[in-house]
């Protein structure tokens, strides 16, 4: 992807999502994050369980009120949004896909009603019967049978479900969609599938990802660009191939290095590198520093040498190869 | 026992659950054995018998379950003849077993030194002190730090990662002979998972257990087995060294796990997925369970189960494809590189044998 010429469709500067505020037990969830995603690829948002990713994926679309930060989706400013119009537009083009499809499909709804929901909402169907066809579009679309929209969630299996909520989202012609790791409760096999069919879709309907997740070799299969997280903050933004051959921040190492791989000589010969979070809390002032072109570490002034250092370090072995 | 060296033998083995809709058949005839010291996994999907099988091992099938058939060895006594007391005497003490989520596996009433001694108590029958003392020996072992404070600790006062390390200090308490592990690191994150699986090498080598590994994340089983069973629909439909499973695969199933998880260096546009999904174990296919998913299924396998087909001394696979009379298939193409991979292998082993052979030879001379 050429990023010079690409647009940005989201643009999250300093967001900071505190809970409990005030009291004792204040929990700084997303402290200060800043990425933007450019129209057409897909943002991925790794981070281990209490990182904030979810927290920045719920924030975004406005689930939370943001403590502190901007959201800037297609040029607006998303806390600006009064009139009940704008808002709809907003949730027109931003959909979102959930992590559990045992969770996240209303068991008392059929699946036509669970897909149609917005699209009665946002008024796109003509009549009875141009519901009817746009909700058995969708379910081809994402793979189901039409005579599906009459069952009920629990006839299906979490890979179906998965479908089903894929299809909820798409009801409504999103641009952007954030996909808070759809496919950590499924199958392996079943994974491959829900993964192939949301690289599809992106391709035939254009759309723009933020892809959540924890599996870091399905986020480096999907993704164009990875952001890190820890601890509430952002530590390393690059591109998906970037951050795993060429990672500079000491935590990027440590993740990637503790990947298992299905593959048993490699395995055998794993070193695993920890981390030490302390540096993290040291007091110092730190950005999101771009120490190469399109890659960006969170660092403090004094680190900005050591990582420009690794950065040429791994510019140098790739030249000698 | 057939062999010496085996701890644990599991002979055509047949559970079957009462439901409403009917019986299920959630293991169709599996058999396996587990060797002293070793790691053997047991890989498939959720609802293939992975877990039912170890189930059956501790003794803690659900009350609608049936054993339709088939024995458990361990001591030359079959376990599934016997009582709830006997069970009892063995599970805990010579067969232990870590369970998925650490956050609900422990009492929550309970500080984690009674928790980790009680085995020691029940089983062994010793003093509340001696035990005790026992018990931070255990939570050192483990590493759990500052093990003297935190003894009188509850569990809600752990993270996970600390809360999956005193499950392994209760299971291991004991010095089991086989050790269950059942997806003990699915709940867990990368980072954690890492530590817990290099805590449960060091533990076997410390006090020699022979562990049961159930997983769906191959990564994991690369790293930690010295066998693989790779279940279907309530079968091992492929079994052999974790070697010959990841470099040599022969089932078309274990080709479509391992070619449908993206190593780091995937790049093509599509992953090779599995269609479909797995039989309905109320009604199982007469034929190979797989076949409706396989693109390589050839007729015969709609109509008869396939049957174990050698490929080594220790590697064997339940297709069709391995009969003499198959046609010859060209396997997918991540698995062709990893077969080229094997070839090197045995290549490189095979001149270290020789290498050694002749060096031996010289000796002699």
């Amino acid at each position: 992807m050429d990023y010079s010429k690409a647009k940005k469709i989201l643009q999250v500067s300093h967001l900071k999502q505190y809970f409990n505020i005030g009291k004792a037990n204040e929990v700084h969830a997303v402290d200060d994050i800043s990425f933007d995603v450019y129209e057409g690829e897909t943002f991925g948002l790794v981070g281990e369980s209490g990182s904030g990713k979810t927290t920045t994926g719920r924030a975004i679309i406005g689930l939370y009120k943001p403590t502190a930060g901007k959201v800037v989706f297609k040029g607006q400013d998303v806390a600006k949004l009064k009139s009940k119009e704008d808002k709809q537009k907003f949730h027109r083009d931003m959909q979102m896909i959930f992590q559990d499809p045992y969770a996240s499909l209303n068991p008392r709804m059929k699946v036509k009603d669970i897909v149609a929901e917005g699209i009665d909402i946002n008024h796109l169907a003509k009549d009875d019967a141009d519901r009817s066809k746009q909700v058995e579009d969708l379910l081809e679309t994402v793979g189901l049978n039409k005579d599906h929209s009459s069952r009920y969630p629990h006839e299906f299996s979490g890979g179906q479900r998965q479908r089903i909520g894929i299809a909820r989202a798409l009801a409504v012609q999103p641009e952007f969609i954030i996909c808070d790791e759809p496919i950590s409760a499924l199958d392996v096999s079943i994974q491959a599938q829900v993964v192939n069919l949301l690289k599809e879709l992106q391709r035939d309907k254009h759309l723009t990802y933020l892809f959540i997740a924890h599996d870091l070799s399905m986020v480096k299969y999907i993704s164009d660009r990875i952001g890190v997280m820890h601890y509430g903050r952002l530590l390393e933004i690059a591109s998906s191939d970037d951050i795993y051959e060429h990672p500079l921040h000491d935590y990027t190492r440590s993740l990637l290095s503790a990947i298992p791989v299905p593959d048993p000589e490699y395995e055998r010969s794993r070193v695993q590198l920890d981390y030490d979070s302390a540096p993290e809390f040291d007091g110092k002032e730190r950005h999101i520093v771009e120490i190469v072109p399109h890659h960006y570490v969170y660092a403090s002034e004094d680190e900005i040498p050591k990582y420009k250092k690794r950065a040429e370090e791994f510019a140098n072995k790739a030249s000698a190869k | 026992m057939e062999n010496k060296d085996d701890v644990l033998e599991v002979r055509n083995l047949k559970i079957n659950f009462k439901t409403y809709a009917g019986d299920v058949k959630a293991i169709r005839d599996v058999s396996f054995d587990l060797k002293k010291g070793e790691t053997l996994a047991i890989v498939g999907e959720s609802g293939s018998g992975k877990t039912v099988t170890t189930r059956s091992i501790m003794g803690l099938l659900a009350n609608n379950a049936v054993v339709a058939g088939g024995k458990i060895e361990f001591h030359d006594q079959n376990l599934l003849k016997l009582g709830r007391k006997q069970m009892d005497g063995i599970r805990g003490r010579d067969i232990a077993e870590i369970f998925q989520d650490p956050m609900t596996s422990l009492d929550p009433t309970m500080k984690i030194c009674r928790q980790i001694a009680e085995p020691l108590i029940i089983h062994k029958g010793m003093k509340r002190e001696k035990a005790m003392a026992q018990a931070l020996e255990m939570m050192k072992l483990v590493g759990i730090e500052d093990a003297e404070h935190r003894i009188n600790n509850y569990p809600h006062q752990f993270s996970g990662g600390m809360r999956q390390r005193i499950v392994i200090a209760i299971a291991l308490v004991n010095r089991p002979e086989i050790l269950i592990a059942d997806e003990p690191t699915t709940a867990l994150d990368v980072t954690i998972q890492a530590q817990i699986l290099r805590l449960m090498k060091e533990l076997q080598e410390k006090i020699n257990t022979s562990i049961i590994f159930i997983t769906h994340d191959l990564g994991v089983v690369a790293g930690m087995a010295d066998r693989v069973a790779v279940m279907y629909a309530g079968k091992i439909v492929e079994y052999g060294t974790v070697d010959e499973i990841f470099y040599n695969p022969k089932h078309p199933y274990t080709w479509g796990l391992l070619s449908s998880m993206p190593t780091l260096d995937t790049k093509s546009e599509t992953l090779p997925s599995i269609p479909g999904t797995p039989p309905d174990l109320l009604d199982p296919p007469k034929g190979d369970a797989f076949a409706a998913r396989n693109k390589y299924a050839l007729k015969i396998d709609t109509e008869k189960q396939p049957p174990f087909f050698k490929v080594s001394p220790t590697h064997y696979a339940a297709t069709w494809l391995l009969d003499p009379k198959a046609p010859k298939v060209t396997p997918p193409e991540q698995i062709i590189e990893r077969q080229k991979h094997f070839a090197q292998l045995t290549k490189k082993t095979q001149k270290q044998n020789l290498n050694k052979h002749i060096n031996e030879q010289e000796e002699q001379l």
